[in-house]
């Protein structure tokens, strides 16, 4: 099955940024005093995404993050069956100038109120080896967890995209 | 699982709100086709305020809601700019492709509309303002065809017959994917459809593109005119009346067309060498109409009913036996047209500009192709125009948020 007759199957004909919060223990819509933490996941909202459109190889997601809690949420991994292998990166000059892109350590981190913007040239979602050919228009299922262990699945709409040809440098990290 | 963020697309409001102005101010003669009502229904004054098309946000900037029963670009304002753009489908694009390019479409459409950059925008600075940037989508028969199957297309959805005054040009007629795009700001619309064309770039190829101009909308009280100094739209059906509505919006099905409708664009040459040669009073006998106000020759002002009986002291009729407002006449309602012209002037020769003549109407067969078999038989203004270009689009309802336009044709089972 490829991955647009599974993007089909799921039914995700809107191009809506569709969030839901997984593996969260808590009932409570809005948190009153006295409660736990509200986990990670429950405090973000996602607006904007969407995945560069790519036959196999690398690809990026972008959109924007706003943390609406009151702590820093951290991002520290992106999930995708597109790819079994996925980063999150920086984008920045290296020694010689030129725009680089490389694994951001330790995630990315959002104070309260602040607002992550993933965008080309700039911070992204990496897909390392995307195996089956991801076209204009198809949805893209992405499993975003933070810190604490609580994680929010979104979906994004895929786009053909041409721009931001920045060089990757793999990571030095493990 | 519960709700831990919210969509984006869902839950920005409308930008609905404001008071509809100006609406049934564009009057005038229409070059090639002009219906004339027979009951004087149709004027400005009379016209009842229904769904607002736009609002102005706080900047000033007036913003036409995308999402709505029927898709922007028919009943609202016309803009000062418009852009057709045609496209035809790769053989690859299949049912299930045609889904995701019209998903694609109707994002950047409603975020255009807003003012707002599409996603993987690469100049969201040209987005705003969107100066009351619409995006309309029509269907060839093909696209139907490859979406719903032959039976899912509407008789009227095909060529039209030829007419003895056409000299068409392949390349100014037909496709598959029509794009339109208004607005009241040229380099707004420049930019919407360029990203519109890089999103349906994986599934089809441009085939033409034509570019028009009218009076801005706050230009006074005659709506716009054309290149032979015409008033332009004279008593078209106005936009929230049932006159309209019975001319426009598509009653007789099919079921995936629902609250949609269909548009003609026609390029018509026009001989501006020809017409420098004929003096006021000829140029106003070919249409019937005074130049100046619009009016018809036996009336004062524009919205007055022409007399076709009155006659003149020599024992002529004041309106001539051929001119355009006695050929073009149609009385019921429901055989009326909804006209929304613009002029170009492109092409290497500056000295044949013309017409991009966009007319609405909910049955082609019934409503536009009687008026242009007698235009076509007898017209004087025949003498100073061409048919150089001709489509026939099938143009969906609206949608909701979350939705898309067309979405009801995918509905079909083949």
């Amino acid at each position: 099955m490829t991955i647009r007759a599974l993007v089909a199957a799921l039914g995700l004909t809107a191009l809506l940024v569709v969030l839901s919060a997984c593996g969260s223990p808590s009932e409570a819509a809005s948190p009153t005093e006295g409660q736990a933490q509200p986990m990670q996941a429950d405090t973000v909202q996602a607006k904007d995404l969407w995945v560069k459109a790519v036959d196999s190889g690398m690809s990026a997601g972008f959109g924007t993050l706003t943390n609406t809690g009151s702590s820093d949420v951290v991002l520290t991994s992106a999930a995708s069956i597109i790819s079994s292998d996925m980063e999150l990166h920086v984008t920045g000059p290296d020694e010689d100038g030129q725009m680089v892109m490389s694994p951001q350590e330790g995630g990315f981190i959002i104070a309260p109120g602040d607002t992550l913007v993933l965008e080309p040239g700039g911070d992204h979602i990496m897909f390392m080896d995307v195996r089956e050919p991801v076209g204009p228009g198809d949805t893209v299922d992405l499993t975003l967890t933070f810190e604490d262990g609580s994680a929010v699945d979104v979906t994004a709409p895929a786009k053909d995209f041409t721009g931001g040809d920045e060089e990757y440098v793999p990571g030095t990290h493990e | 699982m519960r709700q831990a963020a919210d969509s984006a697309v869902s839950r920005r409001g409308f930008l609905m709100g404001g008071a509809a102005a100006g609406i049934g101010a564009m009057g005038g003669v229409s070059l090639s086709l002009l219906t004339e009502p027979h009951a004087p229904d149709a004027t400005a004054a009379e016209a009842p305020l229904t769904t607002p098309p736009t609002a102005a946000t706080p900047e000033g900037d007036p913003r036409v809601a995308f999402h709505g029963r029927h898709q922007p670009g028919i009943s609202t304002p016309p803009q000062a700019a418009i852009t057709y753009v045609a496209l035809d489908l790769d053989e690859t694009t299949d049912r299930a492709a045609l889904r995701r390019l019209l998903q694609l479409l109707s994002d950047d459409a409603d975020r255009l509309m807003r003012g707002e950059p599409a996603l993987a925008d690469l100049e969201p600075e040209l987005a705003a303002p969107a100066a009351a940037l619409t995006v309309t989508f029509g269907f060839g028969p093909e696209l139907v065809r490859r979406a719903a199957g032959d039976s899912a297309v509407p008789e009227w959805l095909r060529p039209l017959p030829r007419f003895a005054i056409d000299q068409l040009e392949p390349g100014w007629s037909d496709g598959d994917l029509l794009l339109q795009v208004g607005s009241d700001d040229s380099l707004t619309l420049a930019h919407a459809v360029r990203v519109l064309l890089k999103d349906s770039r994986a599934f089809a190829r441009p085939r033409w593109t034509q570019n028009g101009f009218r009076r801005p909308p706050t230009t006074g009280t005659i709506g716009t005119r054309n290149h032979f100094g015409q008033v332009d739209g004279t008593s078209n059906p106005v936009p929230g009346t049932a006159d309209f509505d019975a001319a426009v919006w598509t009653h007789d099905g099919p079921d995936w067309l629902a609250d949609g409708t269909s548009l003609v664009l026609r390029r018509i040459r026009m001989d501006i060498a020809g017409w420098d040669k004929i003096d006021r009073h000829s140029r106003e006998q070919s249409v019937g109409r005074s130049l100046a106000t619009g009016a018809p020759l036996t009336g004062a002002t524009e919205i007055d009913d022409p007399d076709l009986d009155a006659v003149g002291p020599t024992g002529f009729p004041v309106i001539h036996d051929l001119a355009h407002v006695r050929r073009a006449r149609v009385n019921a309602p429901e055989h009326r047209i909804f006209r929304r012209a613009y002029n170009y002037a492109e092409g290497p020769d500056s000295s044949s500009p013309g017409q991009l003549f966009a007319s609405y109407q909910a049955d082609v067969d019934r409503q536009f192709v009687p008026i242009q078999e007698r235009l076509s038989a007898a017209d004087l203004l025949n003498q100073w125009t061409t048919p150089i270009g001709s489509g026939v689009y099938a143009l969906p309802g609206g949608c909701r948020p979350g939705g898309y336009v067309g979405e009801p044709l995918f509905a079909v089972g083949i």
